[in-house]
């Protein structure tokens, strides 16, 4: 059954709407709107729920939270702490927990959902990065992504040391550590954050009005910007059967796109409800009430703080002294390099690829990682430099669960942390040429259909069969890595005529050299050969000569 | 080419489904792409499903979605059912509220997703892109209108008008800034603060401040704490729950026989082998709070940092980069540890203004 006409009450609205909005122009343009679809495209989606998620659950636990650091005798139901004083943070955090119906469930439901933001959020960006998704026109919305991953470490960071707990306190305690190292401000910024001397009375109430008010304002206006950017540049796709870089294919946006967004949402909510239910996270009341001159062993922070744990922990010591000033390098150095390494590294690379490879062109499909071995490698020599520095930050765990010195692993993990990504470089590199060769043996030989045949002569042969067409064009998408001009050339780069002049000078010329490093063709994909070609199924391989 | 070619035009039909390992064949069905046959209403791109599956798929979400209103409802029901006051009910309230919660969404969930994928169509549409930058005429109207704007304005015509204006800006963009200032004390009362700690202060009858146990708040009798090998968490009397004197105040208290004090220690500064250190890591401050008795190593539980604790408590692994300050005590007239005067060096985190205090302590033999 279908209906011929808009029920009355949409239609009224509707009209209403248009009358004073002339909304009917921008449902013409978007209601059909094309969505590509690949399951990698929704890796940033669950950061987008989660945050829905923590602005609901957040503002349920405003209802109940006091961000005081006034020191009262706890007086809740929670036996093993009654009595002993602590500050109204804590206090009102063990309220929510105990005496509040479902505030368990929402704070541990916000804790949850906050590390399936952030970590939603480093595997959208892996995907992009790995794709080049980031590229013209995209850098733009890159950047605010790579803005909304820094600002969400500092919101986790300002709303994991609300509760004023023993642990929590620990995280504000290396906080400040790390901020009173800082060269010739240090001692500013901590007595203007803290309103004095560690701990103060104040942190707490201007930690709660920027991780409740300023930074997620901020991640809204930014997630904001991020999305109507994906809507106006529209997404970009994987290549495949009739992909071209001018068009977009996929589901409309209304309305099969809206209802998967919206089950898709569903489905986020129920798991970190799950989660809240059944998986218990940061128990404060085991923690007991902050205070400087205490700390439980094995203290760890949030996992997406644990790379700066372990940088600090890995550093040796290291502290200059001139003129009567303290540069305390044990802290400055792991504290801001790797933060500073990764993130910096992130914003620029659009942009250092685009004067690398002379690329200005605008990409709409996206790049299977293989397709470009560089890219894919540098990415993972990152990934492993923080997952060196993330492990680490947990040697302790490591050293007790596997029984090894602890010295050990730091030893171990200071080595690691520079050749690991080198390592890693290299075999990403391999890998990304042995999967483009496997897509040029699929294109050029067909794929081994498992027949054996036996010709009139006697010899066996295996039939090869033509790949899945959606399939072939998927890896004919690959597009050779771009290179500047003159960069292509066999040799110099000189022989079809004198360079530009901006590649002359000895900046130019190691331009050239990286160009050619980073772009052109490893492995083409071969065309050399017809499909539905047979291959000796015994001999040698030397089977050419039967087929053509 | 062999003449055997032609045997293999069609060869989907001798060829199993999937070899295992191998790709699927070509079958017709694409993984990606996609038939594009016209669907009923001739939308390019948009096939519907058969009605048979449609009804399938309608029966299931209906199904999902009558699991969500069970959950929804069980919900509120736990609610009233389930009340929290001490640890077992919170729990169970969570499990119950959680649990509810999490079934009517991930009910919601599998129900749209069946009507997506079982009762509307299956979607190929192509849409054209159009590169970002709009054409040149615009570009070129825009340009033209931006001047217009300027001469129009006279904002470069008339430099008063711009220069007052720009003037005028400095001040008042400075006022978020300026108004911050209070955020913070006096500069002059930081970073000396840093340097000293409650140990300097004389108490109230002038007497020097005791050594009392955390915690507890006892007084410590030097004769009572002598077994070697003995460690303590120490404040100081009068401020055992002051956060603000703790962070740079709290000590760990350590006994030795006389002979396994090395040279790092400043044995003026102990009572028969009493040894008192700070406990606020040098590194970012953390308390340092691991005792290994058998090596006397201080080890600070977040970065590692290890001091040794007969020898000064000298750096001997880890990121920090100096001793924990050793604080100066004796005993009272009673018997009590007291300290005899604050650190000589300021205790904690290294900071920006701190210098090298150490050294300065060095030359000045022993003494700050």
């Amino acid at each position: 059954m279908s209906i011929t006409t808009v029920p009355k009450p949409i239609a009224g609205t509707s009209s209403f709407l248009d009358d004073r909005l002339g909304a009917g122009n921008f449902l013409k343009r978007n209601l059909r709107k094309i969505f590509p679809d690949h399951w990698s495209f929704l890796l940033g989606e669950i950061a987008l729920y989660s945050f829905i998620v923590l602005l609901l659950t957040g503002t349920f636990l405003t209802f109940f939270f006091k961000p005081s650091m006034g020191e009262v005798p706890y007086e809740g139901s929670y036996e093993p702490l009654q009595g002993i004083m602590m500050s109204e943070a804590y206090a009102s955090s063990l309220h929510i927990s105990f005496d509040v119906r479902g505030g368990l469930l929402m704070r541990q439901m916000h804790h949850w959902a906050a590390l399936l933001f952030i970590g939603g959020m480093m595997v959208h960006s892996l995907r992009v990065f790995f794709t080049g998704a980031y590229r013209k026109p995209r850098e733009l919305n890159w950047l605010i992504g790579v803005l909304l991953l820094t600002l969400a470490l500092f919101e986790g960071l300002t709303g994991y040391s609300l509760p004023d707990d023993l642990l929590s306190g620990a995280g504000l305690r290396i906080t400040e550590g790390v901020a009173i190292s800082l060269p010739l401000v240090g001692t500013w910024i901590t007595f203007f954050l803290f309103g004095g001397e560690y701990p103060g009375e104040d942190v707490i109430s201007r930690f709660y009005s920027l991780h409740i008010l300023l930074i997620p304002g901020i991640l809204l206006a930014l997630i904001t910007a991020h999305l109507i950017l994906m809507w106006v540049q529209k997404h970009t796709q994987m290549p495949g059967k009739g992909r071209t870089n001018e068009n977009v294919v996929g589901a409309p946006f209304y309305p099969a796109f809206m209802v998967k967004a919206g089950a898709y949402t569903m489905f986020t909510f129920g798991v970190i409800a799950l989660l809240g239910a059944f998986a218990q996270i940061n128990p404060i009341w085991l923690f007991g009430p902050y205070t400087p001159a205490d700390i439980s062993a094995g203290s760890q922070p949030d996992f997406y703080m644990g790379f700066l744990e372990g940088s600090l922990r890995l550093m040796p010591a290291w502290e200059i002294n001139i003129a009567g000033f303290t540069l305390p390098m044990s802290v400055l150095i792991p504290a801001l390099v790797p933060m500073g390494i990764i993130m910096t590294g992130l914003a620029l690379y659009p942009f250092i690829e685009q004067w690398v490879t002379g690329d200005r062109r605008e990409h709409h499909i996206a790049d299977r990682p293989r397709n470009n071995p560089h890219r894919t490698s540098i990415g993972m020599a990152a990934v492993t430099f923080y997952g060196v520095l993330w492990l680490l930050g947990a040697n302790d765990e490591l050293a007790s669960f596997f029984h090894i010195s602890l010295n050990a692993t730091t030893y171990v993990g200071r080595v690691l942390v520079f050749l690991g990504p080198a390592i890693a470089y290299y075999i990403t590199y391999r890998i990304c040429l042995g999967l483009q060769r496997s897509d040029a043996a699929v294109i050029g030989h067909g794929v081994e259909s498992g027949v054996i045949k036996r010709l009139p002569t006697g010899e066996y042969i295996e039939v090869h069969v033509p790949p899945n067409p959606g399939i072939e064009a998927h890896m004919r998408g690959k597009a050779p890595v771009p290179m500047l001009p003159g960069a292509d050339g066999d040799g110099d780069g000189e022989r079809n005529g004198v360079p530009p002049k901006q590649l002359r000078g000895p900046l130019g010329r190691l331009r050239v050299k990286m160009s050619r490093a980073y772009g052109g063709e490893k492995i083409p994909l071969d065309d050399g050969h017809g499909h539905g070609e047979e291959h000796a199924a015994i001999g040698s391989g030397e089977d050419r000569s039967l087929t053509h | 080419m062999t003449d055997n070619n032609h045997d293999i035009e069609q060869p989907e039909g001798r060829v199993p489904k999937r070899v295992i390992g191998t790709p699927s064949p070509a079958t017709g069905t694409s993984v990606l792409g996609g038939d594009e046959r016209p669907g009923d209403r001739g939308v390019p791109g948009v096939v519907p499903q058969s009605e048979e599956t449609a009804r399938k798929g309608e029966r299931i979400a209906a199904f999902c979605f009558l699991l969500t209103l069970l959950g929804g409802i069980a919900f509120i029901v736990s609610y009233v059912v389930f009340q929290v006051g001490d640890i077992d009910s919170a729990r169970t309230s969570n499990v119950a509220l959680g649990g509810s919660l999490a079934l009517a969404l991930l009910s919601m969930a599998a129900g749209m997703v069946v009507w997506v994928r079982l009762v509307m169509p299956k979607y190929n549409m192509v849409q054209e892109r159009h590169t970002m930058a709009s054409d040149g005429q615009t570009r070129e109207y825009v340009t033209e209108t931006f001047k217009h704007g300027v001469d129009e304005s006279g904002f470069v015509k008339r430099p008063l008008l711009r220069r007052t204006l720009l003037l005028a800006a400095a001040p008042l963009g400075l006022v978020p800034l300026v108004v911050l200032r209070d955020l913070g004390p006096r500069y002059s009362d930081f970073p000396e603060k840093l340097r000293h700690t409650v140990w300097g202060e004389k108490t109230k009858n002038g007497k020097p401040r005791r050594l009392v146990v955390e915690g507890t708040g006892a007084p410590i009798r030097a004769a009572d704490f002598n077994s070697p090998g003995g460690i303590l968490s120490v404040v100081p009397e009068g401020y055992e729950h002051d956060l603000n004197a703790l962070a740079k105040a709290t000590l760990i208290l350590l006994k030795f026989r006389p002979e396994e004090l090395k040279s790092g220690t400043n044995l003026n500064w102990t009572h028969d082998g009493i040894v008192a250190y700070s406990k606020i890591c040098t590194h970012v401050g953390c308390p340092a709070a691991l005792y290994e008795q058998t090596t006397h190593h201080i080890l600070c539980p977040c970065h590692q940092s290890t001091f040794d604790a007969a020898d000064g408590a000298k750096v001997i692994f880890g990121p920090a980069a100096r001793p924990l300050p050793q604080l100066p005590i004796a005993v009272d007239e009673e018997g009590f540890l007291v300290a005899t005067a604050d650190f000589a060096v300021p205790p904690g985190p290294s900071f920006w203004e701190r210098g090298d205090a150490e050294a300065t302590v060095r030359e000045n033999g022993g003494h700050a």
